[in-house]
């Protein structure tokens, strides 16, 4: 597998949810940890299954009700931590961070009905909120080069383009000081690392 | 019709293998397989050579295989056009465990500069 760069200073805090807030719409948005009830779990499957399929991304998420349920079914697991956004009892938006070899893939969904008001940037900072709390080290994601809104969000957050290769541009984002040998390399010449 | 699929040992290429062999044995494809330098795969060239030849003789089909020397994507498009291939198959891409596809730059090479036809297998 080719190499994944990843900026050498690590992100600022990020805030921790459950985060409050009012969006730029002036409805009441509440950003909360997934909690596996029945009731999230359904209501993150409406808010896919009526999700604008020109919005997909990649193959995410899947087109259909079952396709939707076995995609779910594969990123709400324990290793992974997901993190919604709630309004009015519907999901307004959902994030999550799921774990590869050596990192984290970020992927965030806001759905039609939800965006252009300020919620994908709460929502992905309350991820990386959870994340920071988690300890986990590097964060990565894909974004389609046209998507300029998308890709400016990200830089502003921290992500730094770390493979310019592919069809899709690839980000790249450190989270928590590396506790790994590996990764500790670059400050082998001190010795300081722990 | 007359098929080369291009194999370099990624899982989605193993897996193009697969269904480009067992198409052949019902169409009776004129089927290549041209075996890729790819510096992302984990398995080396001899042994994607070695599962390839293995596949067509499971499909009990007569089938050629080739070692293609030098820049995957462009000795592929040369060969199909060079040779009259009808169609160029290739693997359909990674599948992170997030879920999302994206696809390598062989694939995106054959797929912007090839006059032949592609099909990547999903």
């Amino acid at each position: 597998m080719r190499e994944r760069r990843y900026p050498d200073a690590v992100a600022g805090r990020f805030e921790t949810p459950p985060i409050t807030f009012t969006d730029g719409e002036g409805r009441e948005i509440e950003i909360r940890e997934y909690d596996d009830s029945e009731a999230s779990y359904e209501a993150l499957v409406a808010m896919y299954d009526s999700f604008d399929p020109s919005d997909r991304a990649q193959g995410i998420p899947p087109g259909g009700e079952s396709r939707v349920r076995e995609w779910l079914d594969a990123i709400l697991t324990d290793d992974c931590l997901n993190v919604v956004a709630w309004c009015a009892g519907s999901v307004a938006g959902h994030a999550t961070l799921v774990p590869d070899d050596e990192a984290y893939e970020l992927a965030i969904f806001v759905h039609q009905t939800y965006q252009r008001a300020g919620i994908g940037t709460r929502l992905i900072r309350g991820l990386l909120g959870c994340g920071q709390a988690a300890g986990i080290e590097q964060v990565w994601l894909t974004v389609e080069r046209w998507n300029r809104a998308a890709v400016s969000l990200y830089e502003k957050i921290g992500f730094e383009t770390s493979n310019t290769e592919s069809f899709e541009l690839e980000m790249a984002l450190r989270l928590n000081e590396s506790t790994d040998d590996t990764a500790a390399e670059n400050d082998s010449d001190d010795g300081s690392a722990e | 019709m007359h098929v080369l699929c291009g194999i370099g040992g990624s899982d989605d290429s193993l897996r193009a293998l697969e269904q480009t062999v067992d198409r052949a044995a019902v169409a009776g494809d004129d089927l290549t397989i041209g075996v890729v330098e790819n510096p992302n795969a984990e398995i080396a060239v001899e042994e994607v050579i070695r599962r390839a030849e293995a596949a067509i003789a499971a499909a009990g089909i007569d089938a050629t295989v080739r070692h293609v020397e030098g820049d995957p994507g462009s000795r592929l498009v040369d060969i199909a056009e060079q040779e009259g291939f009808d169609r160029i198959v290739l693997g359909g891409g990674h599948t992170s465990p997030m879920g999302k596809i994206s696809i390598g730059p062989i694939a995106e090479f054959v797929l912007l500069n090839s006059n032949t036809s592609v099909t990547l297998v999903r």
